[in-house]
């Protein structure tokens, strides 16, 4: 016969808590949380390290000196072109990939998670041989319209794009593999053609990890620099994103990279948390 | 044994030769912009020893106390690096003026971007790059691929090139030189074999190479 | 059995799904609720399916009032957001995004019609189904009932020449289901077009279908009237499924006068006006002398007009006022001394029989 184990205490306030959520205790076995303090730990200590260490009282002066607010816009806005681009063109190719088969499919998949493992240095060589003045592309824009990409915020968009792309298809071929397609069944026999359920079922049942996807697409586009650095090369204005410049700045004024390391942070945490906020509000679909 | 980028022919070869030489030690090497080594030494990377491109890096870290007595060992001028087609039609310093002429430098405050603008003072140019980049092998790679017209790199490096690119002198009277000092680490664990690689550097065998390649004496 | 040309929808075809063969030949003439009843893995839902054009035929073909849906030797086929088909799916299928007027729009947009027109459209079907003030709500914020209303909503809005429609009401607790049914009945009755509905239930075939097809592995066992399944059930499963007693009859508060003959006694409900009784072969006790005093409010007499012996129990077929089909154990029947003829009294409980409201319309 099993007997019960001895009777641990309930304080009045957990007990309704308990009673008014339903199911089995929900504290953190000991085996977990210690992992997980380390992993908080070693995850949140090297930013209140960049918090301590800041600049507080002379910040504006460092931040002045650097090219810190070009730097700034440009990062946000390739990033968000980037992210664009990636939502237009990668969500297409997920679909392709999740919910279509054909041969060499598998190595298809390989080949557009590549970024994902290529060094983002290798992934702007690359770039640079297809699309540079030189390319095996890049010499026909060059030749024909007097086109070059190298050097503009175009490669930059560019260079981010193909290292952060990657991220929003695997998130999004992950969701559309384990969607209910009985929706979009339904919608089939309500009369609505491929594209028009493509549109209006399959895309809103997978809004929350699009969503999840597009920002991990745009903070890994944000934080790029190898790839950015050998394919459009650092100009300040013009190329020298928020990293390069934090780069830069190590070198001659480390107080600047700090404030502009802080700066970047706040910016992320900032869109990070609004964006977050939003999809988990959105609702639980699918 | 962290060393400007510049010498990384050189230093590769010399490291080779001081193992063969003294078998049981191996020189390991860290390459990059002497400003960048310089900010690692000074939060402290484990160098044994530290060659700059230039004095200022060095006293940084001089300063900082990390190292001391620092000797120097090889000087260097700048050349224009253009590629083999030449497309930009470079045949001397002064083209790099000109708007329609791609121009890679080195980022202002490493020792071939601060030579670079004493060679544009000198000749009395304003030049507008389209890059600056990190340090002058990446210069290098930019016009290696043709990505740019010209970029202002050491002539150690459009030697070392060989065919991948074609070299413009700069003439005596605009080039400027930067003097290359190197030292051991104060807190290096190996301080017998670091002092021993500096003084092979120093040596007649080890300036042999860097002559070779294009460094001038001291 | 094709029919070129003919009125409604005819089925002659042949769908294979990995190992499963389904081959079945039907048809199903405009206004018909065509009832299929079957267990599970009969292929009702793959016919369903093929039907509303979700599954290729492998063989034959499937036309609607003439018009080919799916020949597999012409090779010829239209896609379900093609076929003005309405399905009306055992889950539902609500879009959770959608708001409820939304889900009903649906159709008639994707189908290319302006907003204006679609929304006319939509709430006219709101209005039938009584659901304009549950238009703004959400899916997860309907109860059964109303979630399945919305369903059929969703696929009638659609002006649909055809209605498909998966075991509609399997998803709602007993006493909703009740209530549903009748309605359903009703819309049932102004659509024009043919109807496939499939159940597991013999109540909700006997009730909402004009014709019925038992299908089991993937073959047509028996199609007939209700009323006719129930009385000579093709096989075993027929007779365990579809016998059942039903009566229709005009109800006054405790007692329903049948009009094939004879009184009941119900629980009294307040029930006035038509509706239909049923009672489950098993629930009738069998006597060989008029019982006396018991609890049972309903007694009468009947005569053996024959046995059929199933697997594990005789059915009697019984006539008398009213006549039904009883379930007895072998032993009772040889106990009783029961042959054809043999003059009996059955015995109902008043609650045992089951009453409903019935539209004035007879089921065929």
């Amino acid at each position: 016969m099993v007997t019960s184990t001895a009777p641990s205490h309930l304080t009045a306030r957990e007990r309704a808590r308990r009673a008014a959520r339903g199911g089995p205790s929900r504290s953190v076995p000991a085996s977990l949380l210690v992992p997980a303090l380390i992993a908080i730990g070693f995850l949140v200590l090297p930013l209140v390290g960049l918090l301590i260490r800041a600049p507080w009282s002379h910040l504006g002066a460092a931040l002045s000196g650097s090219d810190a607010t070009q730097a700034l816009i440009l990062s946000l806005w390739t990033a968000s072109a980037s992210t664009a681009i990636s939502l237009v063109i990668g969500v297409p190719l997920a679909w392709v990939l999740a919910r279509s088969s054909f041969p060499g499919q598998r190595l298809l998949r390989a080949l557009v998670t590549l970024p994902l493992v290529l060094p983002p240095v290798v992934g702007g060589v690359a770039l640079l041989l297809a699309f540079g003045r030189t390319g095996f592309l890049g010499q026909y824009l060059d030749s024909w319209f007097g086109l070059t990409i190298p050097f503009t915020p175009i490669a930059v968009v560019m260079a981010e794009t193909f290292v952060a792309m990657p991220f929003l298809i695997i998130t999004v071929e992950g969701a559309l593999r384990s969607a209910d397609q009985g929706f979009e069944e339904a919608a089939a026999t309500l009369g609505a053609k491929r594209m028009t359920v493509f549109r209006r079922v399959t895309v809103p049942l997978i809004a929350p990890s699009l969503g999840a996807g597009a920002v991990l697409c745009w903070a890994r586009a944000l934080g790029e620099f190898g790839a950015t650095i050998t394919f459009a090369g650092s100009f300040p204005g013009q190329t020298e994103t928020m990293p390069i410049a934090v780069y830069y700045a190590l070198e001659t004024n480390p107080d600047a990279a700090i404030a502009l390391s802080l700066v970047l942070l706040v910016v992320s945490v900032v869109v990070l948390l609004s964006l977050r906020d939003h999809w988990l509000r959105g609702g639980s679909a699918s | 044994m962290f060393a400007a980028a510049s010498l990384m022919g050189t230093f590769t070869q010399l490291g080779k030769q001081f193992d063969a030489a003294h078998p049981g030690d191996t020189v390991k090497f860290s390459f990059g912009p002497s400003s960048g080594l310089s900010t690692q030494i000074t939060s402290g990377a484990p160098a044994d020893v530290f060659a700059s491109a230039a004095p200022a890096n060095m006293d940084t870290v001089v300063k900082a106390g990390d190292a001391a007595d620092p000797q120097d060992f090889a000087k260097n001028t700048m050349g224009v690096a253009v590629p083999p087609n030449n497309p930009g039609k470079v045949t001397s310093v002064t083209d790099l003026a000109q708007k329609s002429v791609k121009v890679a430098l080195c980022q202002p405050q490493v020792p071939c971007g601060v030579v670079a603008a004493e060679v544009f003072k000198n000749a009395g140019i304003k030049v507008k790059p389209v890059t600056l980049q990190p340090d002058v092998k990446s210069v290098l790679t930019q016009v290696e691929t043709g990505n740019v017209d010209a970029g202002m790199v050491y002539v150690t490096d459009v030697r070392a090139a060989g065919t991948k690119v074609k070299g413009v002198t700069i003439p005596a009277s605009d080039n400027a030189a930067t003097l290359y000092p190197i030292a051991t680490i104060s807190n290096s664990n190996h301080k017998s074999e670091a002092q021993a690689f500096v003084a092979y550097v120093l040596s007649p065998a080890g300036q042999q190479v860097l002559t070779a390649a294009g460094f001038k004496k001291p | 059995m094709t029919h070129e040309g003919s009125d409604g929808l005819v089925v002659d075809a042949e769908v294979r799904r990995g190992r499963f063969l389904l081959a079945v030949s039907l048809m199903a003439a405009p206004g018909q609720v065509l009832g299929l009843l079957g267990p599970n893995g009969a292929g009702k839902s793959t016919l369903l399916s093929a039907v509303a054009g979700l599954t290729p035929v492998s063989a034959g073909r499937i036309t609607l009032t003439g018009q080919v849906w799916d020949d597999a030797d012409a090779g010829t086929f239209v896609e379900a957001s093609g076929r003005p088909v309405g399905f009306v799916f055992q889950n539902y299928r609500l879009f959770p995004h959608l708001t409820v007027a939304e889900n009903v729009r649906f159709s008639p947009r994707a189908r290319g019609m302006g907003r204006r027109a679609a929304t006319s459209i939509a709430s006219h079907w709101l209005d039938r189904l009584r659901l304009t003030d549950l238009a703004d709500r959400k899916p997860d914020q309907l109860s059964g009932g109303q979630a399945q209303r919305v369903a059929l909503a969703r696929a009638l809005a659609g002006q649909p020449a055809l209605l498909l429609l998966d075991e509609p009401l399997s998803a709602l607790d007993a006493g909703t289901r009740l209530d549903v049914q009748a309605e359903l009945k009703r819309h049932l009755a102004d659509f024009a077009g043919p109807c496939l509905l499939v159940t597991h239930d013999p109540l909700e075939a006997l009730v909402l279908a004009d014709q019925l097809i038992v299908l089991e592995g993937g073959r047509i066992v028996q199609q007939g009237t209700p009323a006719h399944i129930a009385r000579q059930p093709g096989t075993d499963y027929v007779a365990k499924l579809v016998g059942l007693n039903l009566y229709s009859g005009h109800a006054n508060g405790s007692e329903v006068v049948l009009n094939a003959g004879g009184t009941f006694v119900i629980p009294d409900q307040g029930r006035r006006g038509d509706v239909l009784v049923a009672v489950r072969p098993s629930a009738v006790v069998v006597s060989s002398q008029r019982p006396q005093l018991s609890s049972a409010r309903n007694t009468w007499p009947a005569k053996v007009a024959g046995l059929t012996l199933l697997a594990d129990r005789v059915r009697l077929n019984l006539e008398g006022q009213p006549s039904a089909l009883v379930d007895v154990t072998p032993a009772a029947v040889a106990e009783l001394s029961l042959d054809p003829g043999s003059q009996v009294w059955l015995t109902v409980k008043a609650t045992d029989l089951e009453v409903y409201a019935h539209s004035e319309r007879q089921p065929a």
